[in-house]
This record gives structure tokens, sequence and C-alpha cells, in this order.
């Protein structure tokens, strides 16, 4: 249970009794709070006593009475001087509700009023909205603290990500220009090359984020047409033929033609290219790559397989994170952005679909993506 | 005495085969491997005068991990270990405690990119502490 503390400010004594009574056993409970919210109570009978109890512990809700003695409780708000980031909510006690009171108030930043008298229900109404504020207050604040992480890590492995082809291309300059390094020419010849490799991989990486970042920000536009998906596919698997073809891994395409439904080609494109692509890259000399595509009740199901490294439970469980390219001794070499499987994912969802993948090391892996909101012919 | 032998471990082929190319050249024996499995299956075989490796491979901290299990195998092999932390954030790294410098026993840390004469004068210095180190340990028995 969460205990929210509350001081109660005022020189009547049988007014602070009646209120601590009534909230003393008072629990509320929070739309899309799980816990229950419980209070501690405390009390103040004047300014001085309730300064003290403010720096001992700072009480998240404060009952305020306006007329003190020595103070209004106006002037005892100024002197607190609530700030707009405040974790304190006053709610002032006032004889008679005149407008006037109110508002020079809430200009100190109280958070509400009750008039005297009122009864036990009134102020835990009072309270209870008080509460709910403040718990809610304290979840956003929770969410905007995770979403700061988040993308905090984003730039941080962006960074790292950003800076290894850098670092590697400087070290073959460096190399280049040492004195003390005599290379060959053709050694020369594959450092330029190796360099070019990881520059056309950077550019790779930024054209990716820029895809993602369209993507999440909605700012793509979407092109809804008639779209034959048989003849995507078979694009895709022309696409792969030049590099499936060199390390003899052959790609085979199941697809009822034509298969015709409602999308927008180039993210159909993108969809389909990065399944067949990635079965190729991370498939061993000599595989084979299937690609099945067929129209279910759900939806329209791609359907890609591979012979090549596959991951353990422990890896697919980490997958489609940005960035989260499994590094071990089977993918060494294997060059990608590490952002291909997020975009596809994105990309899928916008169809209120999923990908899924099945998948066991050094056997291979299925991955399998659902589109749902493509139409009915 | 026959050449000094050393490690070279990062999961950036590009990077190995410069750290390679560079130490050859300054006439050591290289051994080279792209991750923490290989280095360790490596390690069984070859005992290294002492080690290049990078701090972040499959996970942030893996040079660390690398390093002690070098120690613990050759306690006499100095140790290198390459980051690229100071370049990405602006702090420079040390291992955060002392209990865990005297777990790590790395005996140098350099920010990545290392030029080529920084290296090799590095793992220069590196041999001449340990041969020091090993000609002190054998006069005192």
């Amino acid at each position: 249970m969460e205990t929210l503390r509350i001081l109660i400010v005022d020189d009547e004594p049988g007014l602070r009794m009646g209120a601590t009574r009534a909230l003393r056993d008072f629990k509320v409970s929070v739309a899309n709070v799980a816990d229950e919210v419980g209070f501690a109570i405390d009390e103040a009978e004047s300014v001085e006593a309730a300064m003290e109890k403010l720096a001992a512990a700072r009480p998240q809700i404060m009952l305020l009475d306006h007329r003190l003695p020595g103070m209004s409780g106006t002037d005892f708000l100024e002197k607190l001087d609530l700030g707009s980031e405040n974790d304190l909510l006053v709610i002032m006690i006032t004889a008679y509700a005149s407008l006037e009171t109110a508002v020079a108030a809430a200009k100190r930043g109280a958070y509400d009023f009750l008039a005297k008298p009122f009864t036990p229900d009134e102020l835990r109404g009072m309270v209870r909205k008080a509460a709910g504020r403040i718990m809610l207050q304290r979840q956003a604040r929770k969410l905007a603290e995770e979403k700061r992480r988040v993308r905090f890590e984003f730039i941080r492995v962006l960074a790292h990500e950003l800076k290894s082809p850098l670092g590697a291309i400087e070290g073959y300059l460096n190399i280049c220009v040492s004195p003390d390094i005599k290379v060959t020419e053709a050694k020369l010849r594959e450092m330029v090359d190796r360099s070019r490799e990881r520059l056309v991989g950077m550019r790779q990486l930024i054209n990716d984020l820029l895809d993602l970042t369209r993507i999440e920000s909605g700012e793509k536009k979407r092109e809804l047409a008639a779209v034959d998906l048989a003849a995507v596919a078979r694009e895709a698997v022309e696409n792969v033929l030049p590099q499936a073809g060199a390390r003899g891994i052959s790609v085979n395409l199941e697809c009822p033609a034509p298969l015709e439904i409602r999308a927008d080609r180039g993210e159909l494109a993108i969809i389909v290219n990065n399944l067949v692509s990635n079965a190729v890259k991370y498939n061993r000399d000599g595989g084979r790559v299937d690609a099945r595509i067929r129209r279910l009740p759900a939806g329209v199901e791609i359907a890609v397989s591979d012979t090549g490294v596959g991951m353990s439970p422990e890896e697919t469980g980490r997958l489609f994170k940005e960035f989260s390219r499994i590094r071990n001794a089977r993918t060494a070499g294997i060059p990608g952005s590490g952002l291909g499987l997020s975009i596809l994912k994105k990309l899928v969802e916008l169809y209120g679909g999923e990908v899924t993948v099945k998948s066991a090391p050094n056997e291979g892996s299925i991955f399998t993506a659902l589109l749902r909101d493509v139409g009915h012919p | 005495m026959g050449k000094a032998k050393i490690l070279v471990v990062d999961d950036d082929p590009d990077v190995v085969e410069q750290l390679k190319l560079v130490l050859d050249s300054a006439g050591y024996e290289v051994a080279a491997a792209g991750g923490m499995a290989e280095a360790e299956e490596l390690l069984l075989s070859f005992h290294p005068d002492a080690a290049v490796i990078d701090l972040m491979m499959e996970h942030q901290d893996s040079g660390f991990v690398l390093c002690h299990e070098i120690k613990r195998l050759y306690p006499g092999t100095p140790v290198l270990l390459l980051t690229a932390v100071k370049a990405a954030t602006g702090i420079s790294f040390e291992p955060a405690s002392e209990e865990q410098a005297a777990w790590v026993r790395v005996d140098r840390i350099m920010d990545k990119p290392v030029r080529p004469e920084q290296l090799t004068k590095e793992v220069e210095k590196l041999l001449a502490g340990a041969g020091q180190a090993g000609g002190q340990a054998a006069k005192s028995h």
C-alpha cells in the first residue's frame, strides 16, 4: 500500500481532531494504479509548528486553514513559494468561500478549497481527488523517466555503432601513413576495399535510422493501393540472387500469383526484402531459403525459412530490440545495421500484424510476418 | 630469444586485421580471436607474453572478464585494454573501485583509436615491465 502524508494546519483543536478521525482509516484506490492509497495524518496548530513539520517530513497534502493566528493562509502560501513543479497539494479551508480568497490562494499555488463547515464525506472526497492527482503525477513522471532512459540507451548504442566503422577506417588510414609499416600493393588495395565496405555499412545504418524515424513519427506518407504481393516477392528474391548465388544458397519462392492485397508497395517491399535478405545473410554456404506466402483467414502470411546460424531462445528474445544484433562466433563478420528487424516489426504493425520467429542454433530460423489489415478481394 | 607472442582480441574483424598488421610489422608473433569464446579456446594452447583486447565485445564488459581469465591462466602476462568509452561519453573509464581494479588487474587502458606508433610503444613498455618483474621475482627466490 502507498501512504501519503497529510498535514492539517488549523488553530481549532476540534477541527483538527475531526479531520484526523475522518481520514485516519480512509483508503483510496486510484484508476490505473495498482496499489491502494492510505494516509498518515499529522497536525499543526500554528504557522510556526507547520513550518517545522514541513521541514522535518514534507507531506504530500496539506489542509490549510485560511485564518490562522498571526498570518493568513494565503500569506502562508506565499511564504511557502510553491513553484509549478511543486509536490505539495494545498487544500485551503475557508470559513466562507469568497471568490476573492479563492483567486488569491489559487494564484499562490493552492490546489482546491473546502468551505467550513464541511462533512467528513466532503473532506474525504476532496482528499480522494488530491490523492488521485498525486498518484497520476507520479506515474507520469515514472513514464517520462523510463522514456528518457530508453532514448539515452538508444543514442548510446547508436553512437557506438556509428563510431565502429569510423574507427576501422581511421585505423586503416593510420596504417597507410605510418612510416614503420610496409604494406604491399595488394594489402593496400584490400584496406581500401574494406574501408569502402565500412562506409557502405555506415550509410545503410543512417538510411535505416531515417526510415525508422519516419515510420515512428508517422511522417512517412503511405499510399495504400492494390499491390500484387507475388510480384513484390519475386523482386525481393531477384535482389538477393547475386549474393545467394555467390555462396551457393538456393532461394525458393512459393506464392499464389497474383496475390492482390491493399497495401503500400514501398512498405511491402521493405518487409519482404528484409526477411529474404536476412535469410540469405545468416545462412550457411550451400544452404537454402524458402519463402512461402499464403492467404489465411486472419490475413496474409509471409514465412521465410533458412538453414543458417539460428539462435538460442535467449537470443530470439532480444532479437527485435533496436541494435540488438546477436553477436557471437556464428554472426561475426556478417554486416548489418541492427535496425532491420525493428523496421520490419514497426511496418508489420502498421498492418495490424506481428512478426514471430522460430529458431534453433546451427539449424536455422523461420521468420513469419502476418499482415492482417490488407483487405479482402 | 624468439619473437614475443601477443594475443589480440576484438569483435571487429577490421580492428583485428589492423592490430595484427601493426604488431606483425613490429616483429611480434600475433594470434588473434574475434570474441570471448574464441579467445578462451586459443588461450589453452597459446601462452601470450602480452595481450591487447577490446573492452566492449559480446557484452559491455567482456574485456574485463577476458582480462581476468588471462591473468588466471598466465599471471605474468600484461594486458592492454582498448576502449571506446571516452570518445562515446567524454568520461574516461577506470574500474569503479579498488576492489574492481584488483579483480580486473588490467595493466593499461587506452582509448580507441590508437595510432600504430602508440600501440607498439605501449606493447614494448608492457613487455619490458613484465620482463623486469619476472627478473626481480627470479632474483628474490
